[in-house]
């Protein structure tokens, strides 16, 4: 069964009486629905609004130490006091969502190019379907299965063979470097890390951006991919030079959604990251995000200072977030103008 | 058909306000949430009134307090006398309890590692890296230690367990106190956070060479390696009930600041003294808006002081000594 979008019936001229009663109503129905617009505009001011004055007391104690330095101490016992830096959890956000991103994004468009171009027809819909379901599992459900199980299997298959693991001579001095450095850093082989919390990220964002994929992938017209089957083109010709080209765009903004989510995920990412304030020295050292700072500490806070601090990086992940929506909007709209 | 569905809901939301109406409501410290529990569950059962105790954490329990949302708050960081005093609180201990050290040594079997509070301070600080360090291998004769690199886990949300324990630290290691200090979170100088006692025992469960602590009780009912630590004395003792106890009873809970019952019971003198045990603590407002509602929740306490200890002690928590009880019984005159 092809799906015919159903048209509305083309019964030419409205009813008489629908006119009136539209021009009754439709001043209130026109105020009602700007209203409901209104509202929300306000109410992300006013959480943008109340975000900024609650952090202003760290952002004005620490002024630009707040977004370079990586000490974080809540105890006021100690000489020099509280100190708050939120380096750590800010470049720990920004690691973790790209990495996400680079991961799952390979994979959910090759999800999504299977459920359009090879998929059996039959199956098309369940599988659809489950992917869909896969986007609404809760983020604690990752958070324990990615404690409980996912760390300690990664822990095992990757991390301790890569642990003992010398680079070759053969690679330079400079490649042993980098992998010190960069790759292992201070790891610690217990499937916790910035690379595990990346990847509990990308099993999460995957379902989402395949779903929103596949919807992109639908709106080439039947015409045109068909007209390329008809040339000769292979499946691979067809999504390389085709598809892919002609939702471009809008899969950036996809993607951007996706990376979006990825920025604000706390559970799941709270409970594999290693919560360790510094700044990681490498894939596998613990980190931790303005998500799970936030999570972690707030509860807990009663200093005022403290409090302040946590509220300024929940405004900096607003902030953040907002650009990449931001972004992902205005290449979506041009998308629609082109 | 919807009239008898309907019936019966209102019957129920009736029932449950009815009910909740004369219910005692606390929240905080997330320790002793098991005891509670089970002390509301037997107390409503003999009197019909109920206890709703939200586990949010003792930061939360002091915030619900002094936000005047609940009836008693509970921390296991105490307050100490001139807070109590500005607050127009006052403070009393409910149970008592241990923080353990855990370790995952391959080789090495629950309570066979010995520790002193000062090594673990250096394990702590980062200054001890190795399980084959002379400073560990001094306190272990004949233990073969292996040699790994130390992987220190603490918690990642602010918790009293880890007041406690840094508290312990701060006395044992000058580096300790003036670097990191006491306090429900700190900045720790190495390692790794795991959120609450599930997330360090499972980062513990899953590194060889690491090292955590947790409340006694979950240390226990999960089988971890627990260690010895040494004793003001010198000697050396276990995690068990009866050496928390010996602890408690050295604590001298009559000469508290003020009479604030701020107390902490680390290091005490004794050769059995589990040198960190701790009490966790309840507050309640000296001038009661609804003075019945005050002295409700003083019935539940008083009611679990006479009634509670085996109950506490199914649940590995430690009761308090009876003279104890009789002057905290003593203090509550002044709630009215």
């Amino acid at each position: 069964m092809t799906s015919v979008p159903a048209d509305p019936p083309a019964s030419g001229h409205p009813h008489r009486r629908a006119v009136s009663r539209g021009s009754t109503f439709d001043p209130i129905f026109g105020f009602l629905c700007g209203a409901a617009a209104t509202l929300l505009l306000a109410t992300l001011t006013g959480v943008m609004i109340s975000l900024a004055i609650g952090g202003w007391p760290a952002f004005a104690k620490f002024g630009l130490g707040f977004f370079t330095s990586t000490r974080w101490n809540p105890s006021p016992d100690i000489a020099g006091g509280e100190f708050y830096g939120g380096a750590g959890p800010i470049v720990g956000t920004l690691i973790t969502a790209v990495v996400a991103l680079v991961l799952s994004l390979p994979i959910a468009v090759g999800v999504a190019v299977f459920l359009t171009e090879f998929c059996p027809r039959a199956l098309r819909r369940p599988i659809g379907i489950a992917v869909e379901l896969l986007a609404g599992v809760p983020s604690i459900v990752y958070g324990m299965w990615g404690l409980f199980v996912f760390a300690p299997l990664f822990s095992q298959v990757v991390e301790t063979p890569l642990a003992y693991w010398t680079p070759p001579p053969f690679l330079g001095p400079g490649f042993a470097d980098f992998w010190n450095n960069v790759v292992i850093g201070d790891l610690v082989p217990n499937g916790s890390g910035i690379l595990a919390a990346s990847i509990i990220l990308a099993i999460m964002i995957l379902p989402f951006m395949a779903a929103t994929l596949r919807e992109l992938f639908l709106t080439v017209p039947p015409k045109v991919r068909e007209s390329a089957y008809g040339v000769g083109c292979t499946p691979l010709e067809v999504v390389m030079s085709v598809t892919i080209p002609y939702v471009q765009r809008s899969a950036i903004g996809a993607v951007m959604l996706g990376l979006g989510r990825a920025l604000g995920e706390t559970m799941a990412v709270t409970f594999v990251i290693g919560n360790a304030h510094n700044f990681p020295k490498g894939l596998f050292s613990g980190g931790s995000t303005i998500a799970s700072t936030i999570a972690n500490e707030f509860a807990e806070a009663t200093t005022p200072l403290h409090i302040s601090a946590l509220i300024a990086l929940g405004f900096v992940l607003f902030i953040i977030t907002f650009a990449v929506l931001a972004i992902a909007r205005t290449l979506l709209n041009a998308q629609r103008q082109a | 058909m919807l009239k008898t569905i309907a019936a019966a809901v209102t019957a129920v939301l009736l029932a449950g306000t009815t009910a909740s109406a004369a219910d005692i409501t606390g929240a905080g410290a997330t320790f002793p949430a098991p005891i509670y529990g089970k002390w509301a569950e037997a107390y409503k059962r003999e009197t019909g009134v109920g206890l709703n105790y939200q586990a949010i954490g003792s930061g939360g329990g002091i915030k619900q307090i002094t936000a005047k949302t609940v009836d008693f708050g509970a921390t296991d960081k105490p307050l100490k006398a001139d807070q109590l005093a500005q607050l127009g609180l006052i403070q009393f201990p409910a149970v008592m309890g241990g923080v353990v050290p855990v370790v995952n040594l391959p080789g090495v079997n629950p309570g066979q590692l010995k520790l002193s509070g000062d090594v673990l301070a250096k394990i702590y600080l980062g200054e001890i890296k190795r399980w084959s360090d002379p400073a560990i291998a001094g306190l272990n004769g004949g233990l073969r230690l292996p040699n790994l690199p130390i992987t220190v886990v603490h918690r990642s949300d602010g918790s009293g367990t880890t007041f406690v324990f840094t508290s312990y630290l701060t006395m044992k290691n000058g580096g300790w106190a003036t670097k990191v200090g006491s306090n429900d979170a700190v900045e720790w100088p190495t390692g790794q956070g795991g959120k609450g006692n599930d997330g360090v025992s499972a980062f513990v469960r899953q590194t060889p060479g690491s090292i955590g602590y947790v409340e006694y009780a979950f240390a226990k009912q999960n089988h971890l390696t627990f260690t010895q630590l040494q004793t003001r004395d010198g000697t050396f003792v276990e995690p068990v009930a009866a050496n928390f106890a010996a602890a408690a009873a050295k604590a001298d809970w009559a000469h508290t600041p003020g009479g604030s019952f701020y107390m902490l019971i680390l290091d005490k003198p004794g050769a059995d003294s589990w040198p960190i045990t701790a009490a966790t603590f309840i507050l309640v407002y000296k001038h009661q808006d609804n003075p019945a509602k005050g002295q409700d929740v003083l019935k539940f306490f008083d009611w679990a002081y006479k009634h509670g200890d085996q109950l506490a002690e199914q649940l590995d928590y430690i009761p308090l000594p009876a003279a104890l009880k009789a002057s905290i019984e003593h203090k509550w005159q002044e709630v009215h």
